[in-house]
């Protein structure tokens, strides 16, 4: 079961969680990953977050689809926040449910490190200097290039 | 040839415009190419040449400079996506 959305209304993160083992027996482990509005320590007052309907949704299933074929997985769901968001605000959703933790664990960084350099949305922030685009980071490219050394699925 | 051209993010405000409808020559065939086009205009759009870090995208998939293009496709470009 894969599950993608893009929206600009809040998600309930343990609804979600609870979906991806609803009415079944054979999930061992649950591994979900929650991303929020850093605002206080950078200054940010407002983010706003732009994307590509039609491509994001599709960028966001490809990035499901490799995850399983990665790795044995049961359940994956990503939600992804547009929009204007305040700091402390959840952005991101992403929830893998597998037969062992280590699948899970590792699918969950996976879709969050791919997504982080292939899901076309940007990000602006608002401080009290104005708004500006945020910067792609290195870290975050270097991040998704680990997993292809990665070995494949067996 | 008819294309539809997107521009997201800092891009579209650079640019000052989030989509147009293009007529282009058939040589105009892939990436590369219309990237060439669209610098000449000059100014702001030399944005598009090589060199700036703008990513681009063929019918809703990212591509590189060597993708080829054609009647009715739909292109973006856009800078290195900040999601998550």
């Amino acid at each position: 079961m894969q599950t993608v959305k893009v929206q600009s209304e809040d998600f309930d993160a343990g609804a979600l969680t609870r979906a991806l083992s609803a009415g079944r027996t054979d999930i061992g482990a649950v591994a979900t990953f929650v991303g929020l509005v850093r605002g206080a320590a950078d200054g940010v007052q407002e983010m706003t977050l732009e994307h590509y309907p039609g491509m994001t949704e599709k960028a966001l299933a490809e990035i499901a689809d490799e995850a399983c074929q990665r790795w044995h997985l049961m359940a994956v769901s990503v939600v992804h926040r547009v929009g204007a968001l305040l700091p402390g605000e959840q952005i991101v959703y992403v929830g893998v449910a597998a037969a062992h933790r280590g699948e899970a664990f590792a699918a969950c960084e996976f879709v969050m490190d791919y997504l982080k350099t292939r899901a076309p949305f940007w990000k602006k922030e608002q401080t009290a200097q104005g708004g500006h685009w945020v910067d792609a980071r290195d870290t975050d490219d270097e991040a998704a290039a680990r997993w292809d050394e990665v070995e494949m699925r067996r | 040839m008819k294309l539809t051209v997107l521009y997201f993010a800092s891009l579209r405000e650079l640019l000052g415009q989030a989509r147009e409808t293009l007529e282009l020559p058939d040589a105009v065939d892939s990436i590369g190419a219309l990237r060439a086009t669209l610098s000449a205009r000059g100014e702001a759009w030399g944005r598009l040449a090589p060199g700036h870090n703008v990513r681009a995208a063929v019918n809703q998939v990212m591509a590189s400079d060597a993708a080829r293009i054609g009647d009715g496709d739909e292109i973006a470009f856009f800078p290195p996506v900040t999601g998550g």
